[in-house]
């Protein structure tokens, strides 16, 4: 399928794109793709420094500092990193800077971590791939600026200097914007050196020094997402989509919808039906007013109930799979002085961003424009180009910030940007936003998928782990995807696993199996992908196996890690910062987890009482190991939200099925995380030197199982079922 | 004909008395700082002042209004909402920045109510705002902060 949209770009910028989809490969984690004809393929020879005028920055004669983006901005601060990148070696007056979203040119803006051929945001990626070619731009668009001043002032280049935008040469000075357009004309220089990192100003410095450019309009309400996008004669559609995932339109009956005041058209798409008004609420009444008949013969109808009961009945067999095995297991286990079981079970989540999935379409002239959160936009544009029936060349994006994400906008089949096109193009190009619903946000499949774990640990007569195994039972979020082919192998999609083999403990024998289902509910990433249940798993079994052996957990998972000092000195650092072993107050409890994910290693200690049955947060303290921290105070955001988005849904959240049909549709069903539930936080950034790796998801892993583990100091219970608030736990 | 008062200045709209004054505001209006995020009063996205009242503005039909005095994010000021829109921008508040209008928004009407308020009293206010990027951290510090600056 990708391969598909790829050849159908062939009309656009960079011919590197035309190449087909062979393979990928996955590192700790995160997503590689490989891709024939791209840059990197075509030999040893390393490639000329790219012209940064050519995309990543533009200056314009006014001064402005423009910065495109190769990865979309959903709340991470991306825009913010990037920016701090570049201006490192531009040294550009800070408030001379904007960040916009680059798109069209795979070229520059090619995910690095992934394979470098294609753009896309995900995987905590975005500072990694960013790190060397952002900062690279701005060295050399400097240089550039440098020569074109020396050449107009004849002057040796390395005699100007450069500072806050102005270039200075003894008494001469100018501002950026006079020499941009020479500069951009200029062959570009070879060897420009990036700065030290001790003489960096701008990387590891605090909001004092680089305050986020966007919170001022974030608070003013003068932040535009793609629901505000304004254009002459703009319509609003409400789509009606199938009720249940693999139903498909039989006939509707929209006569008196037609009728309704505002209403332009109710019109048929491949997705489903579409409701055209001249404002929301007029397509959402008019909506109320459609019938339709649906075939739901290939619809998948189990309830949740059904599908788990399912699911435990395959983890009590083997595996079909193995995605990793050390040792004599069986061997292991028949040895073990004492053996710990356990089944834990994860239910279906939504991502519900509270800006709810949108895109808008143009098409005039035979040129199309999408505006939406486009996380994917190579393949965004190839949808766009089949939906319209129009080359890729002739479709234009903008690459707005999104109202949250979450992993929700990164979609292989781009649902609502090809929602938009589709309608646009049947109402003859007319400009039009296809907006969801809330409900139909939450209704509309893409879920993280539900899992169970079947966890047994043998330890031997002094507590030791002698041997370890895990059987995780679920849906592949890769299966019938263009990333099966790299990403699943021999049976064993690599996002199902994650988190769960390759762990930083040393087990003499370990056994991690998996077992793929087959449900016709849509899958997809959701903020830390795998590790949003094996981290869980994992961590709140071995507190169960430490606790069986008598030990402190902290000790017990140091003595494992003497092959992972990285690991070891984050738990340490967590440890001590949260006073563990000291004294709490009366009714208060501690407990630990930790979880690498996307190469970031992450241990957060929380402090909770009990309330009812359920446990309050007071404090989280986490510690992390990111590499170098180019934006700290943007990293401990990440942490707090992280913590934040991972606790609401340990404690709150779940979609049921009823037949087929999601049961929740609002917040007031699927319930996330509130202010009054929010504990303090307090992040440590352990000083590193090595490359950055990614936070935007990196914070949600160790928070439910931290917290669980503190729930069963503090009452003895283990929540093995999940979220907390499950009858079945009360 | 609904005639009030928006963000200072008389308004006249001559829509369906019960359309939301959320899409009246966003799509006949043009004001589009106040979100939409449930269109059931379950996340606080729409948020505005209503005779200075915190109220969701997916629930208020535009019926309801007549001789009211409405404020939108687009309308925030005074010393309060100074301090509030300081104070957020000084901690850096917002992710995504989707649900922040309503925050604010929440913010200003307890703190012209309440001038140093607890943390239960800033739970109580604020809980009906969800952000899902989960940055209650750093607005129960920065209304703290607004309290400080106001006091």
């Amino acid at each position: 399928m990708l391969a598909k949209f790829l050849d159908s770009t062939a009309g656009s910028p960079a011919p590197s794109r035309r190449g087909l989809l062979i393979g990928a490969a996955a590192i700790s984690g995160g997503l590689m793709i490989g891709f024939r004809g791209g840059a990197r393929a075509q030999g040893a020879k390393p490639a000329a420094p790219a012209n940064p005028f050519a995309g990543y920055v533009t200056i314009g004669a006014d001064n402005s500092v423009t910065i495109h983006s190769a990865h979309m901005d959903m709340g991470q601060g991306i825009y913010h990193g990037i920016a701090t990148l570049v201006n490192e070696e531009l040294r550009a007056d800070w408030a001379q800077i904007r960040v916009e979203g680059g798109w069209g040119n795979p070229a520059l803006f090619g995910n690095v971590n992934w394979g470098g051929a294609i753009q896309g945001t995900g995987g905590s990626t975005g500072m990694q791939s960013s790190f060397e070619r952002y900062r690279r731009a701005g060295a050399v668009a400097r240089q550039m600026l440098v020569n074109a001043a020396a050449a107009e002032w004849k002057v040796p280049a390395a005699e100007i200097v450069v500072e806050r935008g102005l270039l200075r040469h003894g008494a001469r000075q100018a501002p950026f914007g006079a020499f941009a357009a020479r500069a951009a004309a200029l062959p570009v220089p070879a060897d420009v050196a990036l700065r030290a990192p001790q003489d960096w100003i701008y990387i590891g410095k605090d909001r004092d020094v680089l305050p986020k450019f966007d919170s001022r309009a974030k608070v003013t309400g003068r932040q535009d997402f793609t629901i505000d996008v304004r254009l002459p004669g703009l319509l609003t559609a409400v789509m009606i989509h199938p009720p249940l995932f693999g139903a498909t339109l039989k006939s509707f009956d929209a006569a008196k919808a037609r009728t309704m005041k505002g209403v332009v058209d109710v019109v048929a798409t491949p997705r489903g039906l579409a409701v055209v008004a001249d404002n929301m609420w007029r397509a959402l009444r008019a909506r109320e007013a459609v019938t339709a008949e649906w075939d739901t013969s290939q619809a998948e109808t189990r309830s949740s109930e059904a599908l788990m009961a399912e699911y435990r009945a395959l983890a009590a067999k083997p595996g079909v799979a193995t995605a990793e095995v050390k040792g004599d297991v069986e061997k292991a286990f028949a040895g073990a002085a004492r053996i710990v079981e356990a089944i834990y079970e994860f239910p279906y989540l939504a991502h519900a961003a509270l800006e709810p999935m949108n895109a808008i379409a143009r098409i005039e002239n035979g040129r199309v424009e999408v505006w939406g959160g486009h996380q994917m936009p190579d393949i965004y544009q190839g949808i766009a180009a089949r939906v319209a029936g129009v080359t890729p060349d002739k479709v234009t994006l903008h690459v707005m910030k999104t109202g949250g994400g979450f992993g929700r906008r990164a979609v292989i089949d781009g649902d609502v940007v090809a929602e938009a096109v589709a309608v646009s193009r049947v109402l003859g190009g007319r400009p039009v936003r296809v907006q969801w619903t809330r409900e139909d946000d939450m209704r509309a499949g893409r879920y993280r998928p539900a899992y169970i774990h079947r966890l047994k640990a043998g330890l031997d007569a002094a507590g030791n782990i002698v041997a370890w195994q895990n059987h995780i039972v679920g849906q592949s979020i890769l299966a019938g995807t263009p990333f099966e082919q790299g990403l699943v192998r021999n049976g064993v999609d690599l996002t199902s696993v994650e988190g769960a083999q390759h762990l930083p403990y040393a087990f003499p024998a370990m056994k991690v199996e998996l077992t793929s289902t087959r449900v016709g509910v849509p899958v997809l990433w959701w903020r830390a992908v795998g590790s949003t249940h094996t981290a869980y798993a994992v961590e709140a079994f071995l507190d169960e196996v430490a606790a069986a052996a008598g030990k402190d957990p902290v000790q017990f998972r140091l003595a494992l890690m003497k092959d992972h000092p990285r690991h070891a000195a984050v738990l340490r650092l967590a440890a001590e910062k949260a006073g563990w072993g000291q004294p709490l107050p009366a009714g208060r409890f501690r407990g630990i987890a930790i979880a690498e994910s996307f190469e970031t290693i992450v241990a957060q200690v929380a402090e909770v009482s009990v309330e009812g049955n359920l446990p309050r947060v007071h404090r989280v303290v986490c510690a992390l190991d990111c590499g170098v921290a180019v934006n700290p105070d943007n990293i401990r955001a990440q942490m707090e939200g992280g913590i934040g988005f991972g606790l609401g849904a340990i404690l709150k959240s779940k979609l049921t099925l009823d037949k087929g049909r999601v049961v929740e549709g609002n917040f007031d069903g699927y319930e996330v995380l509130r202010l009054d539930e929010m504990p303090r936080v307090e992040v440590h950034i352990l000083p590193s030197s090595t490359k950055p790796t990614g936070v935007g998801e990196p914070g949600v892993p160790p928070i439910g199982p931290a917290v669980a583990n503190a729930f069963h100091a503090a009452s003895g219970r283990r929540i093995r079922v999940l979220p907390f608030t499950r009858p079945e736990n009360a | 004909m609904v005639r009030f008062t928006l963000n200072g200045r008389p308004q006249a709209l001559d829509v369906e008395a019960e359309m939301p004054l959320l899409w009246a505001l966003r799509d006949e209006i043009g004001l589009t700082g106040t979100k939409y995020g449930c269109g059931q009063a379950l996340c606080g996205a729409c948020t505005v002042l209503v005779d200075g009242q915190p109220v969701r503005a997916c629930q208020t039909p535009v019926g309801d209004l007549e001789n009211r005095v409405v404020a939108t994010i687009e309308g925030a000021a005074g010393r309060v909402a100074e301090a509030v829109q300081n104070a957020w921008t000084g901690l850096d508040v917002p992710q995504c920045g989707y649900c922040q209008s309503g925050q604010v928004l929440a913010a200003i009407a307890l703190l012209s109510e309440n001038r140093s308020p607890s943390d239960a009293d800033i739970d109580a206010a604020l809980a009906g705002n969800l952000c899902r990027c989960a940055t209650y951290h750093r607005i129960r510090a920065a209304v703290h902060a607004a309290a400080r600056a106001l006091a």
